[in-house]
């Protein structure tokens, strides 16, 4: 018989340490050119988490980021961009929460800043400390299978593998290692950096993860807010083809059209 | 003697006694919009007003901006 399940992408949901998300697309508030332009790319992007960085108050600054972000209708995810040490890390999101977040974290523990790579070992050592501060958290990571297993193993909500460094917008590089990642995983997975482009989160969710989160790749885009609606689609392709469940891939041709009855 | 406290890292002169509720007034800072640290310790918003500043104080006043 015929499958006609269309799958309606609005049924498909995930969930997120006890949230219900309708949006697979997590999304990240700097680099806009201001305030209209970062409303409009939150609004096209369908997202309902985005992300925020916490920094000194700019007493010269005219408007706060927030009078842009509508709280109603989207959750903070506050980040530690910047943060070099598990200590600075754990100081920051105190003040986030003081803030009066909600208990989402995104965890990032800086390696080096030419590179921007994740110190896996200072996010463990923070991680632990943040979960048992009842933070949930979402780290940011290398795309190692043995640092997610033990992110997941020590109690965060998801694990954050890059697709590349950060604001480089060089793609999924490692597709192998992030289908090892998924397969282990016991909490969602979501890609973090290195998507450029919509057939990059497009690929991330055909392999399986649960969600991708983006920052550069819409804000440093020539039209932002269209780039925002393209990764919106993106992610609603790949996740469509990885529920259809794509063709084996073949060495030789294998002809679409019969091969029988033909004009002779 | 003057008060000074460092704040976000700049020197900043006060008024003896003066509370860290005050000081956000002072600066024009919606304290819903802050989170204060004072000596590398949360200054709960609750406690803004019975938090008298003292000389050689350091001050962090951060808030959420855009990042990613």
């Amino acid at each position: 018989m015929t499958n006609t399940n269309t799958n309606d992408p609005s049924e498909d949901t995930w969930e997120l340490a006890g949230r219900t998300l309708r949006s697979r697309l997590i999304v990240g508030t700097g680099k806009y050119a201001d305030g209209p332009e970062t409303k409009a790319c939150l609004a096209a992007s369908g997202a309902e988490i985005v992300t925020v960085a916490l920094r000194r108050v700019d007493l010269k600054a005219k408007d706060n980021l927030l009078s842009w972000i509508d709280r109603e209708r989207y959750t903070l995810l506050p980040n530690t961009a910047g943060c070099y040490t598990a200590e600075d890390a754990i100081r920051t999101l105190r003040l986030a929460r003081e803030l009066g977040i909600a208990d989402l974290v995104k965890l990032e523990v800086i390696g080096d800043p030419k590179t921007l790579l994740p110190d896996n070992e200072e996010t463990l050592e923070a991680a632990k400390i943040l979960i048992d501060e009842g933070f949930v958290v979402l780290p940011y990571c290398t795309d190692d299978p043995i640092v997610c297993r033990k992110l997941q193993d020590l109690g965060c909500a998801a694990v954050m593998p890059l697709a590349a460094p950060i604001g480089s917008g060089l793609g999924i590089r490692n597709p192998h290692n992030l289908a090892l990642i998924i397969e282990q995983a016991t909490v969602p997975v979501i890609v973090d950096a290195g998507v450029g482009t919509a057939s990059d989160a497009a690929v991330a969710m055909e392999l399986g993860c649960q969600g991708v989160l983006m920052n550069t790749a819409i804000a440093h885009a020539k039209r932002p807010v269209q780039m925002a609606e393209a990764m919106r689609l993106g992610i609603l392709a790949g996740r469509q083809a990885f529920l259809a469940g794509r063709m084996p891939r073949r060495m030789h041709a294998h002809a679409s059209s019969p091969t029988i009855g033909l004009i002779e | 003697m003057p008060t000074t406290i460092v704040l976000n890292g700049e020197s900043r002169a006060m008024t003896d006694g003066q509370t860290v509720a005050e000081l956000l007034r002072e600066l024009g800072l919606d304290p819903r919009q802050v989170a204060v640290e004072r000596n590398r310790e949360i200054v709960p918003r609750a406690q803004h007003g019975e938090t008298v500043l003292a000389d050689g104080d350091q001050l962090e006043v951060v808030t959420f901006v855009g990042g990613g």
